[in-house]
């Protein structure tokens, strides 16, 4: 399983009902229902990974969370979660918003284009960046909505949104003083908690 | 174990269905009762010993009790049971793994009570005197069948399109007697234009003069042509535009399915494209094996189901008291129970907060692809029933 989901898991409560957006191959969900005893939802669009889901035993509906979660009722979870994905949808401002009324808090994870190597790299070669964390050419990239830890801050000003918890962490998923002083500098992953 | 080379080696191979007798009354949603009645069964697999691992199989519309396996041992051109591709040793619904329960409805024509039976009190057989039964009568002589093979609780309820239906009925009504549902090419009410379908094809029958009101046992006669145009119109509603093009269109697949049967045009209303004859055929075969009083009722049944019903239009108030866990399946050009008709089981599900996973197959087949092994599909049904297995173990006698 994915290190940051492993990062999250301490904000997701005992017996939570979790709504986890784009749930891959519901390793994440499994493993929440082992250790904390959530009741599960995933979303994927994935074929492979849904049969995944079912062999781990982990309740996956295939929808496609771009068309809206309007069969969700409001604060109808606890936590809902969207993982490495924010980046990669056509309105990321709306299924924040669509997130926010249906769980109580939400957490999201996403790459923070500032990070002083991607910008050393667009400054110094004029062309986009590219890395680990972001493998792709501009023409074939998913990540069509990359942001900024400041974007995002911006973007919860603006919404209203609450943060309740942030952390940013480097590609192993560790934290250091130095991110924790200039995050958008320093930190390659940005974890949000936020509510209403 | 099958020593009979056209028995295949996943097959649960030679079947012998069996006739229960039930003589307390079934009260019906009607108000009407029926005093006793047969059930025709068919079982698959071996009960364990804390009776935990019986699933049961709903039928569809023309389906009965022989959902696998054969009948002759010397006929190697028999056909097997509607589902065999789901039913048997190593297949999805694993009969290594579980006790597999099929049976034909009240109302049938296979051998379980119905319209072509014989009414004790007159010595004649019911014809249109039989009551119209309901998906709610059905699961409660259902549940009436469990009891008599101590089947306290199903670890699975299974069903496609009408089946389905039997399946949420079941979680509603009987929420305590079964672990997991699943619902597959179904729809939670039938719309209007499914209503629709069904009228063109009780009248069909009902038009045809062999039909004598439903009387036409007594004049040894049987309405075939209208059950044979009935049939042939629910038929083109089993099948997708796109699966109609291939079938009909082998000579090149841009002429729509527009294949001629006699390679040129006949200026005469006779058969002209393969199309035609074909739905023919389907249409005369089922009409011989299918009592028409079992058709009329069925498509009523199929007309009367809606389990929201009783909470004022709201379904999800109707699942609030079921206690399994749900996979619902749709497939992609299923137009007669479209995908959008499971999503709405699906929503109501997850509104009233119920374990629920959720499929929608890319298949071409149309409403017909429930009942055939399109390998995600039976991926699917296989990974949901190896975990539906593994709790068998530990759940049950409790």
């Amino acid at each position: 399983m994915r290190a940051d989901l492993l990062l999250i898991q301490d904000w997701i409560a005992p017996g939570a009902r979790v709504l986890d957006l784009g749930c891959g191959d519901g390793a994440f969900l499994a493993h929440l229902k082992h250790t904390k005893g959530i009741r599960d939802c995933g979303l994927e669009i994935d074929t492979d990974k849904i049969q995944k889901c079912l062999e781990a035993g982990v309740n996956v509906i295939e929808q496609n969370m771009e068309q809206g979660l309007g069969n969700f009722q409001s604060h109808s979870f606890d936590t809902v979660v969207l993982a490495q994905t924010l980046q990669a949808l056509q309105r990321p401002d709306m299924i924040v918003e669509e997130m926010l009324r249906v769980g109580k808090n939400c957490i999201l994870t996403f790459p923070n284009f500032a990070y002083w190597r991607h910008r050393a790299y667009l400054a110094g070669r004029g062309r986009m960046p590219k890395s680990e964390q972001l493998p792709y050419e501009w023409y074939d990239t998913p990540n069509v909505h990359l942001c900024t830890i400041r974007d995002f801050d911006a973007l919860c000003r603006a919404k209203h949104i609450r943060v309740l918890n942030r952390t940013v962490v480097d590609a192993k998923q560790r934290s250091s003083a130095l991110m924790r002083l200039l995050p958008n500098l320093f930190g390659i992953n940005a974890i949000y908690h936020i509510s209403r | 174990m099958n020593l009979l080379k056209h028995i295949p080696a996943d097959s649960v191979g030679l079947v012998q269905p069996q006739k229960l007798h039930f003589d307390e009354p079934l009260e019906l949603r009607s108000g009407r009762v029926i005093d006793r009645y047969d059930l025709m069964v068919e079982t698959y697999g071996r009960l364990n010993s804390k009776a935990s691992n019986a699933i049961l199989i709903c039928h569809a519309l023309s389906g009965d009790h022989h959902a696998a396996g054969y009948y002759d041992p010397d006929n190697a051109k028999e056909k097997p049971g509607w589902w065999d591709c789901c039913i048997g040793p190593g297949k999805p619904f694993d009969t290594n793994h579980f006790f597999v329960v099929s049976l034909n409805n009240l109302g049938g024509c296979a051998g379980s009570t119905g319209p072509s039976s014989i009414n004790p009190d007159t010595g004649k057989p019911f014809g249109p005197d039989f009551p119209i039964v309901t998906v709610r009568d059905w699961v409660k002589s259902q549940a009436r069948l469990a009891d008599r093979l101590g089947i306290r609780q199903w670890a699975a309820v299974i069903g496609g399109s009408l089946g389905g239906m039997q399946v949420m009925r079941w979680a509603i009504s009987y929420p305590e007697r079964l672990r997991h549902a699943l619902i597959i090419a179904a729809a939670p009410k039938l719309s209007a234009q499914n209503i629709a379908f069904n009228e063109v094809a009780r009248q069909s029958i009902m038009s045809d003069p062999d039909f004598h009101a439903g009387r036409y046992y007594d004049y040894n006669t049987y309405p075939q042509k209208g059950v044979m145009l009935a049939r042939m119109v629910g038929h083109i509603t089993y099948l997708s535009d796109t699966l109609m093009r291939d079938k009909f269109g082998k000579e090149a697949r841009a002429n729509f399915g527009r294949d001629l049967r006699g390679g040129k045009l006949s200026f005469g209303f006779d058969v002209d494209f393969q199309v035609q004859s074909y739905l023919q055929y389907k249409g005369e075969s089922f009409s011989k094996n299918f009592d028409a009083n079992t058709y009329l009722l069925v498509t009523k049944t199929l007309d009367y189901f809606d389990p929201s019903v009783d909470y004022d239009g709201d379904l999800s108030r109707a699942f609030a008291a079921s206690a399994c866990k749900y996979l619902v399946v749709s497939f992609s050009s299923d137009w007669r129970f479209a995908p959008e008709r499971s999503r709405e089981i699906v929503d109501a599900l997850l509104k009233a907060q119920k374990d629920v996973s959720y499929l929608e197959i890319a298949a071409d087949e149309g409403h017909d692809a429930f009942l055939l092994p399109i390998p995600r599909y039976m991926g699917a049904l296989h990974a949901y029933m190896k975990r539906v297995a593994d709790e068998c173990a530990s759940a049950g006698a409790a």
